[in-house]
């Protein structure tokens, strides 16, 4: 069974996201996407300062047999990725809602946000897949 | 039949274990009205003795002529060694290297192919082979667009003193891609690229400047100036260059203050015989920051099980067969077999071997332009050096001189009026470590008669 | 025991003297172009250097050496008489740019064997100059490509491709600048033509099938296939990944086909050399004929020549430095020769033959077919589901356990539709002892996977190294050695 921590919302592309405090939402994948994927060996991420739309593949997670695209689950702005992922991105693996985070954006529309899924929602996509 | 092993026997066996009558009722769910009885164009088959006499007399008819062209391929003495070891049915029938535990040959020779081109270039790391230099020079423009996240623009400057047919496979691979090459002109004076020819630029978004060493005229580009013009706006340098030449010259890693980012090019001058232009390989070697935008298959070392040091295929997830449309190229062979020789030669050659071969080479080549331009009518083109190719201008058109050479069995040279008109009657010619001071006089000699038996147009 | 690198052997100021001009002469070269420092090569006799790439070589599986039954790939036997034939001087020293004095021999031989890959087609031409399937995929869809944009119906960017494909196809479309549209394969292994004729449109460039397809089975609605796409407007592209299982009894210009791409190092033959050189010509029909890639060989009477971008000024272009892998079509010229039509018609029943009796009896043996209620073609799948479920044995532990029985493994986990597969291809040059060896190896496989599954789960352990750590080999990137090793 993975793990799908009730406070935070996600896609059905098997990422999440954190909503912070001041408006700003960090992304990562799910540790069902962390463990389908297998070890990872890299992860690609975007340009800090750049503008992605919603559904844009704006990140690679990459392991030894598949990489996969990582897509921005929001439109916005990305304003800081996570840099120790470039040595370690077996953090993503051991920590995907924590150390394993990918990248933090500034919705460019707040309301969208309203559009994802929620836990439960999302534990019943999971639920349909096995 | 050839190469069938079975026996009646065997076949009776087989359909009975099949449950099938005959052979033809394997093919029963294919449509009958698809099924044909003839193939127009096929002959009755041939023995391998009545075979080996049809090509014995073939390549005996294009053999015996003496050949002073280069434009690209160059002919090199391969020792005995390399094709001897090459040929071994170990690698030359085993498949790509993907069932490591099983492939271990290929893939420790690979590592130190890798090694060795990767420390040739100084650069960091190489891939494991591409189809042949023209394509290399493709695949590492797209590697370029991908590698430069800054530009937008996915430009590449494209000087002429890249070979035209270069330029040509380029724009027919990559330019379907959205890719613009632009034409970057050169000075007619000395062949090379003179830094006001990139002034249309100066302002503009560049992806990467290609920069070939030495040209495809000979001639040697100022390449620490092109290099550091480049990263100045920002923009990737692609070096094309002679493996064979690097050996002297300075390596695309050390050029300007940063070095290039991408090397490649054509491979065929470490022991591949010239063998009507392939197949040959081409070779790509960049900095380590950019390993993961390369396409082609790259040899990492590892440990098994047990801890003990071995070989695999690494970053396949970039590839074709996982990543499929997003792959960084469609590519799935290297040149597995050429990369064998290659191998082979630098290591019979070692960096001393390699420097003879250059510098006999550039020699022959400079005695040779010294022979041919004591005849009237033969100038040198260009000012300035050259490696071991070079161009000379003619007091008429080289062709029909070239086809008067030719039956005198001398192959003179590369005509290059059609892709540079503007530098007249010009012969591109190249004389390797190969030639000997007879050859070269004989070249001379002969075309000294063919002048002035042709009448000047 | 391991074989210690090439550098390993390395000792400064030795080297293989015969090999090289007996002195360095002088370079008259600006000193800012030189090079400072020499590069970091093996400094080895010539003994060493022969008996390590000798050792090396012997840390190979090969067509020479083991049973190699690698689906998809056809691993047959490749003639010895076809290497030493393409190699003689006259072939081997022949320059790209020698003029046509110096070629009639050389281009009698091309001519020939784009005669006769039409014929065993059924094309109308052939362009021989693509170096490797990959490249002969690029030139058929830029072909696709080209048509369109010459009938002013450049929109038509949609190329169909069945989920079942090779990666290639999806890989190229796309370096080609069109969308890919997949196709969904019904439970028998054809293509779902519900899904095709709803696929189908104002924007359809093309399609690219395999057939006999990627899961070892003919498309046996490919005339309707046809149909529905040059109905639509598209053209059919064919992938001859899987051509050795119709030679000399089906041909794809028959079946609708527009444009074809041959593998000449499966087909006819050629080494795979441990991964190339490759060879991977082209056919074409009526309609494509006039955007071949150049050069192809003509003839004039006697006389044989280049025909280049003033003969088809249409041509996608070049793809390659000169005029593709010569040396590589050579070898396929002498096998055709050695062949002749007999000879072809026979490699398409006896790979045939051999498939459909290696699937019957790994079936009887216990083992499940894909694809039960198909003919095989040239090739099958099994699928080791069940093993994997009842046992954790997976696809990659019984590929593994075969290395230690004496035979490479198949192809595993492709096609990707069919879960824990193996593809088996074991080509017509196998004798019928070599597959029933095989069918043993895989019994024992099979019963040893009830009694004593860690041991597979451990496979191989004959080799020169054990499952080797990809992970590791990902993270910790080590693609070349560096001299500072030579001192730790």
């Amino acid at each position: 069974m993975s793990e799908v921590p009730s406070e935070l919302k996600y896609t059905s592309d098997h990422e999440w996201l954190r909503i912070e405090d001041d408006g700003n939402v960090v992304v990562g994948v799910t540790d069902h996407a962390q463990a389908a994927l297998g070890e990872l060996v890299f992860v690609e991420l975007p340009e800090q300062g750049s503008e992605v739309g919603q559904g844009d593949a704006c990140a690679v997670v990459e392991s030894v047999k598949a990489a996969s695209d990582v897509y921005a689950p929001i439109t916005g702005e990305i304003l800081e990725t996570n840099e120790q992922l470039g040595d370690a991105p077996e953090k993503v693996n051991q920590d995907p809602y924590g150390d394993g985070w990918l990248f933090r954006m500034r919705p460019a529309d707040v309301d969208a946000l309203g559009d994802l899924l929620d836990a439960d929602a999302y534990q019943a996509l999971l639920d349909e897949l096995d | 039949m050839a190469f069938i092993p079975h026996t009646q026997g065997d076949v009776a066996e087989m359909l009975a274990a099949i449950g099938a009558a005959s052979i033809g009722e394997l093919f029963d769910e294919i449509p009958a009205s698809l099924r044909v009885d003839e193939l127009p164009g096929v002959p009755e088959a041939i023995g391998e003795m009545e075979v080996s006499r049809l090509m014995q007399a073939r390549a005996a008819r294009d053999q015996g002529a003496m050949c002073f062209i280069g434009a690209g391929a160059y002919e090199h003495h391969i020792p005995a060694a390399v094709w001897e070891i090459t040929t071994r049915g170990e690698y030359y029938s085993a498949y790509t290297p993907y069932q490591a535990e099983a492939s271990q040959g290929t893939l420790q020779l690979i590592y130190e192919y890798q090694s060795m081109m990767a420390s040739l270039t100084a650069l960091d790391v190489s891939n494991a082979s591409l189809y042949d230099g023209a394509s290399a020079l493709a695949e590492a423009a797209l590697m370029a667009v991908r590698a430069n996240r800054r530009s937008r623009a996915k430009r590449i400057l494209l000087p002429r003193t890249v070979a035209p047919v270069y330029a040509r496979v380029a724009e027919a691979i990559a330019g379907t891609q959205g890719i613009e090459f632009c034409q970057v002109d050169y000075d007619t004076a000395t062949g090379t690229t003179p830094l006001a020819a990139l002034a249309p630029w100066e302002q503009e978004d560049v992806t990467a400047v290609v920069i070939p060493q030495p040209t495809f005229l000979g001639s040697l580009e100022a390449v620490d100036a092109l290099t550091d013009w480049a990263h100045a706006r920002g923009a990737l340098v692609i070096a094309v260059v002679n493996p064979l030449a690097l050996a002297l010259l300075k390596p695309p890693g050390q050029w300007g203050s940063a070095g290039a980012d991408i090397a490649c090019g054509e491979g065929q001058p470490l022991g591949v015989p010239l063998s009507s232009g392939g197949p040959y390989f081409g070779f790509m070697t960049a900095r380590a920051s950019h390993v993961r935008q390369m396409p082609g298959r790259i040899v990492g070392r590892t440990i098994d099980l047990d801890g003990k040091p071995g070989f695999t295929l690494t970053l396949q997830a970039r590839e074709q067969h996982i990543r499929r449309s997003k792959a960084t190229s469609n590519i799935c062979t290297n040149q597995g077999l050429m990369v064998t020789a290659a191998t082979l030669y630098m290591s019979l050659l070692g960096a001393e071997g390699l420097a003879r071969v250059a510098s006999a080479s550039h020699a022959n080549t400079r005695r040779l332009v010294d022979a041919l331009t004591r005849l009237p009518g033969v100038e040198r083109a260009l000012g300035g050096p050259c490696f071991h190719e070079s161009v000379v201008r003619l007091d008429r058109p080289v062709g029909p001189v070239l086809e008067a050479l030719a039956a005198r069995d001398v192959l003179g040279g590369y005509d290059l009026s059609t892709d540079y008109p503007e530098l007249g009657h010009a012969l591109l010619v190249c004389a390797t470590e190969t030639k000997t001071a007879e050859d070269i006089a004989h070249y001379a000699d002969v075309l000294g008669e063919v002048l002035k038996q042709q009448k000047v147009a | 025991m391991s074989e210690p690198l090439i550098f390993e052997h390395s000792r400064a100021g030795r080297f293989a003297r015969a090999q090289a001009p007996v002195a360095r002469e002088d370079v008259d070269l600006p000193v800012e172009c030189l090079r400072t420092e020499p590069p970091v090569l093996p400094e080895v006799s010539e003994l060493q250097t022969v008996r390590h790439y000798t050792r090396l070589s012997q840390r190979n599986f090969a067509i020479d050496t083991h049973f190699y039954p690698l689906g998809s790939c056809t691993m047959k036997y490749n003639p010895r008489a076809c290497n030493t034939l393409a190699l003689l001087p006259g072939f081997r020293g022949r320059h790209p740019y020698a003029p046509a004095s110096h070629s009639q021999g050389f281009l009698a031989c091309m001519f020939e064997l784009q005669e006769m890959l039409k014929g065993v087609t059924g094309m109308q031409a052939v362009s021989l100059t693509p170096m490797a399937g990959a490249q002969g995929e690029l030139a058929g869809v830029l072909m696709i490509r080209a048509y369109h944009h010459a009938r002013n119906e450049a929109h038509r960017n949609e190329i169909l491709v069945p989920d079942a494909a090779h990666g290639t196809n999806p890989a190229t479309a796309v370096m080609c600048g069109m969308k890919v549209v997949e196709l969904p394969t019904d439970d028998d292994g054809d293509v779902d033509i519900g899904a095709l004729e709803k696929a189908v449109g104002p924007n359809t460039a093309g399609i690219m099938l395999t057939n006999p397809s990627t899961v070892g089975v003919f498309e046996r609605k490919i005339e309707r296939i046809a149909e529905i796409v040059h109905g639509a407007g598209g053209l059919l592209y064919y992938d001859g990944a899987n051509l050795n299982a119709i030679l000399g009894k089906v041909r794809p210009g028959d079946m609708g086909f527009d444009v074809i791409h041959m593998n000449l190092h499966k087909t006819f033959s050629t080494p795979h050399g441990g991964g190339g050189p490759g060879s991977g010509a082209v056919g074409v029909g009526a309609r494509l004929k006039a955007f071949m890639p150049i050069p192809v060989v003509g003839r004039d009477g006697e006389h044989y020549r280049w025909l280049d971008e003033k003969d088809l000024p249409q041509s996608i272009g070049r793809l390659s430095g000169f005029m593709g892998n010569a040396g590589v079509l050579l070898r396929a010229y002498v096998y055709m020769r050695m062949l002749g039509h007999e000879g072809m018609r026979r490699v398409g029943e006896f790979a045939t033959l051999n498939a459909n009796y290696l699937a019957a009896r790994l079936k009887a043996a216990g083992f499940d077919l894909a694809y039960p209620r198909r003919r095989a073609s040239h090739e099958f799948i099994i699928t080791l589901k069940r093993m994997a479920k009842d046992h954790g044995v997976t696809a990659m532990d019984v590929a593994k356990a075969l290395l230690d029985y004496g035979y490479h493994a198949p192809t595993t986990y492709f096609p990707l539709l069919v879960p824990e597969c193996l593809l088996i291809e074991p080509t017509e040059t196998e004798s019928k002892e070599a597959l029933d060896g095989f069918v043993d190896a895989m019994c024992d496989i099979m019963e040893r996977a009830a009694r004593d599954a860690e041991h597979l789960k451990g496979a191989p352990w004959t080799l020169p190294v054990r499952r080797l750590d990809d992970v590791r080999a990902a993270r910790q990137l080590d693609v070349a050695w560096r001299p500072e090793e030579a001192g730790a």
